[in-house]
């Protein structure tokens, strides 16, 4: 088994007062593990959607989700949670992090409901905070770093723990394109040395560049699929 | 790191948290105070009247609290004499007294009063007269035909020390006994209705006067030590019991005496009770409210924290955890405060002399000392903590059970 994600005949459909919006129309997609995969499309195109599915924070109206082997309409929403904790890393557009604890704890803090001890906590999340760049933040609170600086340690955080895969949501959405860049630049890196899969979405052309596969949406169809 | 998290959390909206904290601490501290005002009151209360001619324990001829009269005398004050030997606690005293409804007269007034008869020593430990004498002196076992009165009596019959009064009452043999005395003294006692209810002279010349030879009214044991509910007087009321006939004796615990104060005593407790209602009312609706508040705007957070796959029960707990932080900080403050406020108070005492009119027919004392019992303010906190922790369980549900997409949504 080499795909971390298969999705198949996924669709979901939101009730809008009475009248039915079509999500995610008939998506299959299989992801392999190491990917970086982009998922495309313009706003409303169904990406959030999609992610949120791939997540295990939504579920579809039908059509399998399987993340590592799980089927998740088999598990309970516990055993969901669960393997959130344990396999998922998410980033999101903005408001990644808990305000009141800093870089270094909002990282631990996966680690800790995790149950890792504190002392390897605390080294790990030093150690992967250098890594995305931010030696000597780490105690700063999220009100005292640049937005670029907390999508980073958000990233550090989604991938502290070795996760099947994360899950990035317009991580760039919200930072000017050379920050963005730079962020993006981190992931591809992580996601080489750390062998960690990356699936994240974008309407943004030039983040779109630096994807190892390339997934098109549109009105949540997929009609274009590439590796580069 | 959960407690660390949940200790920033109240501190994020600083108002907010000193606004629920502040009623905490006037709900814990009204409590502990209150408590204290109604502890110093009872026990002054209790203290008065069982000082008062009660004491502790009391032993009758049945018959004699209906209708306390000379017929109703105990006859065998040997035996009595030894049943209470016998069986008294450390520390306690006992004494005997002759105690009739008598008229005391002299040349302009007369009024009725409770003619009672005393061994001085004995009683001196056992009710408040031995200590009560303020001018002239007490009274001496060998003393003949004089009296003790108080001191609003004297004034009332515009006597003075030194001065004769009639005391007329039934004999044992049905006749009207009367005989002159001497007043010797005049006791003060807290409520000026004690100082002319009652008139005091010697066992012996009671006994003469009445033609008792050596009966005697009643027996009364007074315990060392302030006395809160009774139990120890039933235990050894019990033992009483065992060695007197019961159908000559009558032995009656100062509950089962003053059944009136006994009431008043659970009324003081209804207060509390009733306080203990309102200040939780106020506070639950208070803790409810902001904690409502505050989980509504950190909405996002908890969406993000159960993306991040932390579960429900571990929300919950989360959002207690804050709670709990939030009561201890204000038990604490509102402890230390009452704590302070009932000692500080102790000492001087708060002078109610201005009511004192009104709430003389209770004993009630003139100056209250708060007390602090430990027992109250256990309760004090466990009633703001368990039920404070219990309130916040529903904010806390709610806090759990927004759902990832919801709250992140509200971006
Ligand atoms: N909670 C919701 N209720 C109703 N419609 C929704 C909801 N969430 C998304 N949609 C609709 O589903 C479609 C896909 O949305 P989304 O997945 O957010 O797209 P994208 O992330 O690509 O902008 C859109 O038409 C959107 O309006
Ligand atoms: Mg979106």
């Amino acid at each position: 088994m080499n795909n971390i994600v298969e999705l198949e005949k996924i669709k979901k459909t939101y009730l809008q007062g009475k009248v039915d919006i079509p999500a995610i129309n008939n998506v299959s997609l299989s992801i392999k593990k190491g990917g970086f995969v982009a998922i495309a499309g313009p706003s409303g195109s169904g990406k959030t959607t999609l992610l949120n599915i791939i997540g295990g924070l939504d579920q579809p109206d039908s059509g399998t989700v399987r993340v590592d082997g799980e089927k998740f309409e088999t598990l309970t929403p516990s055993r969901l949670a669960e393997l959130r904790l344990f396999k998922i890393g998410f980033v999101f557009q903005a408001y990644n992090l808990i305000p009141v604890l800093s870089a270094a704890e909002n990282v631990e803090f996966v680690m800790l409901l995790q149950g890792i001890p504190k002392k390897e906590r605390l080294r790990k999340a030093h150690a992967i905070l250098d890594d995305v760049g931010l030696s000597g933040k780490y105690n700063r609170r999220p009100a005292e770093l640049s937005g670029g600086q907390q999508q980073r340690v958000a990233v550090a955080r989604a991938i502290v723990s070795n996760p099947s895969i994360v899950l990035a949501d317009e991580p760039t959405a919200n930072l000017d394109s050379k920050t963005g860049q730079g962020l993006l630049e981190l992931m591809k890196t992580m996601n080489k040395e750390k062998k960690v899969t990356f699936v994240f979405s974008t309407h943004d052309k030039m983040v779109m560049d630096y994807a190892g596969r390339l997934v098109r949406l549109r009105d949540g169809s997929i009609f274009d699929d590439q590796s580069k | 790191m959960y407690s660390q998290l949940a200790w920033r959390n109240i501190w994020r909206n600083p108002r907010r948290t000193i606004v629920i904290m502040t009623a905490v601490i006037i709900g814990v501290f009204s409590m502990i105070f209150l408590c204290g005002l109604m502890r110093g009151m009872e026990v002054e209360m209790i203290r008065n009247n069982l000082a008062t001619l009660t004491g502790n324990i009391q032993i009758h001829q049945k018959g004699y609290r209906a209708d306390p009269v000379v017929e109703n005398s105990m006859t065998d004050p040997v035996l009595l004499e030894n049943a209470i030997k016998t069986n008294l606690p450390e520390g306690a005293a006992w004494a005997m007294r002759v105690r009739v409804n008598a008229i005391v007269s002299n040349a302009r007034h007369s009024t009725g009063v409770t003619f009672v008869g005393i061994d001085p020593a004995k009683e001196a430990r056992v009710s408040f007269i031995g200590k009560a004498v303020t001018d002239g002196r007490y009274l001496n076992s060998d003393d003949t035909n004089k009296i003790l009165i108080g001191r609003a009596l004297l004034d009332k019959f515009k006597t003075k020390i030194g001065h004769k009064l009639i005391v007329m009452s039934q004999d044992a043999d049905d006749e009207i006994a009367s005989t002159a005395f001497r007043i010797v003294g005049t006791f003060r006692a807290e409520m000026e209705s004690t100082e002319k209810a009652y008139v005091f002279v010697t066992l012996s010349d009671a006994q003469k006067m009445l033609k008792l030879k050596n009966g005697i009214s009643e027996a009364a044991i007074a315990f060392k030590g302030q006395s809160i509910d009774g139990q120890k007087e039933k235990a050894l009321a019990q033992k009483l019991k065992s060695r007197l006939p019961d159908s000559i004796y009558k032995v009656e615990t100062w509950p089962e005496l003053l059944p009136m104060m006994r009431e008043y005593l659970s009324l003081f407790d209804n207060f509390i009770y009733i306080w203990y209602f309102v200040v939780f009312i106020a506070m639950g609706f208070g803790i409810v409210n902001t904690t409502l508040m505050a989980i509504f705007e950190r909405m996002r957070e908890f969406g993000l924290l159960k993306a991040l796959g932390m579960k429900p029960v571990s929300i919950i707990r989360g959002v207690i955890t804050e709670s709990f932080f939030l009561l201890v900080s204000g038990i604490i403050i509102g402890n230390i405060a009452g704590i302070i406020t009932v000692f500080l108070i102790n000492r001087t005492g708060i002078d109610l002399s201005a009511l004192a009119a009104g709430v003389e027919m209770w004993g009630m004392p003139r100056v209250i000392h708060p007390e602090l019992w430990i027992i109250d303010v256990i309760t004090a906190n466990l009633v703001v903590l368990v039920l404070g922790l219990v309130v916040s369980i529903y904010p806390a549900a709610k806090a759990a059970r927004f759902t990832p997409i919801e709250a992140l949504e509200k971006t």
